[in-house]
């Protein structure tokens, strides 16, 4: 039950280190806004729009964003707890919901999600080792088996299982419900586990601890990693590789170190400036963005941050700028002006 | 403080060690214990019961015996303590027996309503969507009609006799069970623990048996507890009525109805039957708040 | 605001529906024949053929109820079987009855029930909030026909106070009148009492504990005050469920009106079941629930006109 550190290939895998664990390609999720006078639709929230993008095997993508951008809406969409009106996703090489790929149960054993508030994720009415065993159980161990197994994980996540097992979630502070929460991720055995905010409510010490928690289970059980957050500091501390979201959009992705050395797009650079700083010479005399974010029931038309850009000209009303790659090939940008990546940049250094 | 050594032996010690802590009905149970009030209620109520279900042992006299001119003898009055009916039938057996049917009659139509309508609550509440509106707005017609009402239109209709009555009870508290359950249901169904059980690949059938029931029978429980001091208030009114059990049979309310004219003769005895279904009804009723309180965790954390 | 009105009043007119057809349908299910009552087993097929033609007995069922339907909404109920006079003006004198019983005895019945409810929240804990509370659940696990029972013992039977039964006669004086109202309209009230009594304990222990409470308190404010404060905030779900009881009120009164005569639309129910009067029962059941129906619609209305969040 409880391993050694693994081999570098899980017997799972399908394509080798080379095939991306996880694609996603053109997802797509619209929410009906109802109201009026028999709650007909009147209007549309724009959650996620035409959002593609790849995770390799082994690394930690870190998604940013400002609240409404639709990070965790993305999150649901990938576990399927929402239905995608549009999009493909493929894991490890097998599409999604198609006869020859791999089904949503199957990838649910291969993926799983940490929820950002660790109170309302856990059962009130179950012990916290029968929470855990609870999904095994699901796919068929038994009972004894399942117990032991979850308790084994408590004591990798820190939690000695002789105080805690068979307490109930109320009884615990929430840096152990947060352990708890990743425990019951990793009891399936999954490949990738997409944390959704998973520490943002923990305090600073505790969200430390956390991280290092997470950094050892990466490297013990080859994890790969989803971390989805508002903190800028936190995302750029575990991730390889940036995903930055605005209402709905990728705007841009890159290594870790490219986004946040040199951003080249207008949004991330505002994002990174308005980072607040312990340092006197680095203060924040204005604000770096102007305008109201829009809402996203009725988006700009094209590129969605012209309302915003200090640089937006006609052809980012007309049509939405694809992401495209600038010299470096790994780091792309959805912006049709080239004078502003150079702008961004400059500022930036 | 974040030790994250693996060996097996580690392991092994601690769940040695292991001890059982209170599980959540277990902890129930012991604020209940602590509560001065439910423990006289609950003695009261079991020795309600016990009268009722041991009827012939603890009765003086027969149900149905009783000469015409004994009639309406006062409390104390020699062989009947509690005096005797208008028909001259011993009251304290006469209760006794009544109890009976009274507390069979304020069981039975909650326990039948709770699965019912428990079950359609739970089903609305899950699936939402069409299956809701169709289950919800049904329960609206039913709604529509003040209790006492539906009662006594549904015994009218149906007729006399203790089957009808608890029928018609039955389907006047399914409305009431399901709504409640519905609202429940639909609050747990959107907390994160459930969509973390959809998301470990159960069916839906396993995440309502397994987390959104348990966490929506409490709420359920207590308000079921407090209709059956409605429903035995209810039965003796439509006995009382004479919709629902008939004489001679003997129920507190069929007694009551009986003993009205008694009133200019021996006030006291005629009281008695209703003293009964008062007594047991605020039984319930506390019973009922107690346990509420028991399981707030707000009030006990 | 208006379109929310409309929209629920929309709501609930198959909710209406839904009522007339289950009242229709509950009496034609009944067992028995109402001819059976108005005419001698040896009557001769043709008297009964017409007297089934006088009351429409003879079309199909759905027929019937189309027509019971159209005559309805014009106030038409047609004609009790038992005395041959019309449904209507028997139905509107009793409803008269009973709402003045209703009326009062919600008045009383709210008054006590909110003045126990406050000073069961106010003195949390303590010895008024057990007493309070404990009449109040007193007050709702009484069976308030037995109430009504006693309450004539009492006063009637053995104190010769008030009459124990009836409604006062056409010549009687307003306090004579008061002496036939006191003890239906105590009885009456018991129930609300002990409703509102404890929900608004409960609602008003709700809104001391939330946190501006204990910041009025820091800020200097005395009982009085804090008390119009914690009101204002009990004020819409207490309201709201008055104006259920009021309902319950209206339509469940036929207890305590059989125990002393009171020729309300309760007691005339019981006499319409009784009696196998046909049109009486319909009329009176559907009427009771369209009151029920729309005063639930008034008091959702009020309340969303009052917490603009109850608006969806």
């Amino acid at each position: 039950m409880i391993s050694a550190p693994t081999a570098m290939l899980d017997p799972r895998d399908r394509g080798g280190p080379a095939q991306p664990l996880l694609t996603v390609e053109g997802l797509r999720k619209h929410f009906p806004v109802r109201g009026g006078f028999l709650n007909r639709r009147i209007g549309t929230v724009h959650a996620v729009d035409d959002v593609s993008f790849a995770v390799r095997k082994g690394e930690t993508l870190g998604i940013v964003g400002e609240s409404g951008c639709g990070k965790s809406t993305t999150a649901r969409l990938l576990m399927r707890l929402i239905e995608p009106d549009a999009g493909e996703i493929i894991f490890d090489g097998d599409p999604l919901g198609v006869q020859s790929g791999i089904s949503v149960n199957e990838m649910r054993r291969q993926m799983q999600l940490v929820f950002q508030d660790s109170y309302s994720s856990l059962n009130p009415r179950m012990t916290i080792a029968e929470t855990i065993a609870y999904a095994p159980r699901i796919h068929g161990m038994k009972r004894p088996a399942a117990i032991e197994r979850a308790e084994a994980l408590l004591a990798q996540s820190g939690l000695d299982p002789a105080r805690f097992a068979r307490r109930y979630p109320h009884e615990l502070s929430g840096g152990q419900r947060q352990r708890v929460n990743i425990a019951r991720a990793l009891a399936l055995n999954p490949r990738l586990v997409i944390l959704d905010e998973a520490v943002s409510a923990l305090d600073k010490s505790i969200e430390a601890q956390m991280l290092n928690l997470l950094a050892e289970f990466q490297r013990h059980f080859s994890l790969t990693y989803i971390f989805i957050s508002h903190d800028l500091n936190v995302v750029e501390y575990v991730s390889d590789r940036i995903l930055v979201m605005y209402l709905g959009h990728v705007v841009e992705t890159g290594p870790v170190a490219a986004i946040y050395e040199t951003p080249r797009h207008p949004y991330t650079r505002a994002l990174l400036a308005s980072k607040p700083t312990l340092d006197p010479d680095r203060r924040t005399t204005e604000p770096p963005l102007v305008g109201d974010p829009p809402s996203p029931i009725d988006p700009p038309s094209g590129c969605r941050f012209r309302t915003r850009c200090a640089f937006a000209q006609a052809i980012c009303a007309e049509m939405a700028p694809p992401l495209l790659t600038c010299d470096d090939p790994e780091h792309l940008v959805a912006c049709h002006i080239p004078e502003a990546q150079a702008a961004v940049a400059a500022a930036h250094a | 403080m974040a030790d994250t050594a693996i060996s097996s032996a580690a392991i092994l010690a601690a769940l040695a060690t292991a001890r059982p802590a209170s599980g959540y009905w277990r902890n129930v149970g012991k604020r209940l214990a602590r509560d001065p009030v439910t423990i006289a209620v609950s003695l009261v109520l079991l020795g309600i019961i016990f009268i009722a279900v041991f009827a012939p042992l603890v009765s003086t006299g027969h149900p149905y015996d009783g000469s015409v001119l004994h009639r309406l003898a006062p409390i104390g009055a020699p062989g009947h303590w509690l005096g005797t009916d208008e028909g001259g039938r011993d009251l304290w057996t006469r209760l006794c027996y009544g109890g009976r049917l009274s507390l069979l009659a304020g069981i039975i139509p909650v326990s039948a309503a709770l699965c019912v309508g428990g079950g359609l609550g739970l089903l609305a509440g899950y699936i939402g969507g069409a299956v809701n509106t169709v289950i919800m707005r049904v329960m609206d017609v039913f709604y529509a009609f003040p209790s006492v009402l539906l009662a006594i239109a549904i015994c009218g209709v149906l007729g006399n006799g203790f089957g009808n009555a608890v029928l018609a009870l039955s389907i006047v508290f399914v409305p009431p069970l399901t709504r409640i359950t519905e609202t429940v249901t639909a609050q747990t169904r959107r907390l994160d623990f459930v969509e973390a059980a959809r998301a470990s690949g159960s069916t839906a059938f396993q995440v309502m048996r397994h987390h959104v029931l348990a966490n929506v029978l409490g709420p359920v429980l207590v308000y079921a507890t407090s209709l059956i001091s409605l429903s035995i208030i209810l039965s003796a009114g439509l006995s009382f009525l004479g919709l629902g059990v008939t004489p001679p049979q003997p129920e507190w309310g069929v007694m009551l109805n009986a003993l009205r004219s008694a009133i200019y003769v021996q006030p006291y005895v005629a009281a008695l039957p209703g003293l009964m279904i008062f007594a047991t009804s605020m039984c319930f009723n506390l019973m009922s708040d107690g346990l509420r309180s028991a399981m707030d965790v707000k009030l006990n954390a | 605001m208006f379109q929310f009105a409309v929209r629920r009043l929309l709501l609930a007119v198959p909710v209406l529906f839904g009522v007339s057809l289950v009242v229709f349908a509950l009496v034609h299910i009944a067992p028995g024949d109402p001819i059976d009552l108005l005419l001698p087993p040896e009557a001769s097929p043709e008297i009964v053929a017409q007297v089934k033609a006088t009351f429409g007995f003879d079309k199909p069922l759905y027929i019937q109820y189309l027509l019971w339907l159209r005559n309805a909404l014009t106030g038409n109920f047609g004609v009790s079987i038992f005395n041959a006079q019309p449904v209507l003006g028997q139905l509107l004198i009793a409803l008269g009855n009973t709402f003045t019983l209703a009326i009062l005895a919600a008045c009383l019945g709210f008054s006590l029930g909110i003045a126990l409810g406050l000073t069961a929240a106010l003195y949390h804990g303590r010895w008024p909030d057990k007493l309070c509370s404990a009449i109040a659940t007193t007050g709702v696990s009484v069976p308030n026909y037995w109430a009504a029972i006693v309450l004539v013992l009492f006063a009637a039977v053995l104190h010769a106070w008030l009459p124990a039964q009836g409604i006062w006669p056409d010549t009687a004086s307003f306090f004579g009148r008061l002496r036939y109202l006191v003890l239906p309209v105590g009885a009456l009230s018991l129930i609300p009492m002990g409703v509102i009594g404890r929900f608004t304990r409960a609602t008003a222990l709700e809104v001391l504990s939330q946190e501006f409470v204990s910041a009025l308190a820091a800020k200097g404010l005395t009982r009085g005050p804090i008390l119009r404060h914690v009101c204002k905030n009990a004020a819409p779900p207490v309201l709201a469920l008055m104006g259920l009881q009021f309902g319950y009120l209206l339509g469940g009164s036929i207890l305590v009106e059989t125990v002393f005569n009171w020729p309300g639309s309760g007691y005339l129910l019981n006499l319409a079941i009784f009696r196998r009067d046909i049109p009486i029962l319909q009329a009176t059941v559907v009427v009771l629930a369209f009151f029920f129906v729309i005063l639930n619609l008034v008091v959702d209305v009020a309340q969303a006109a009052i917490d603009p969040r109850l608006r969806r």
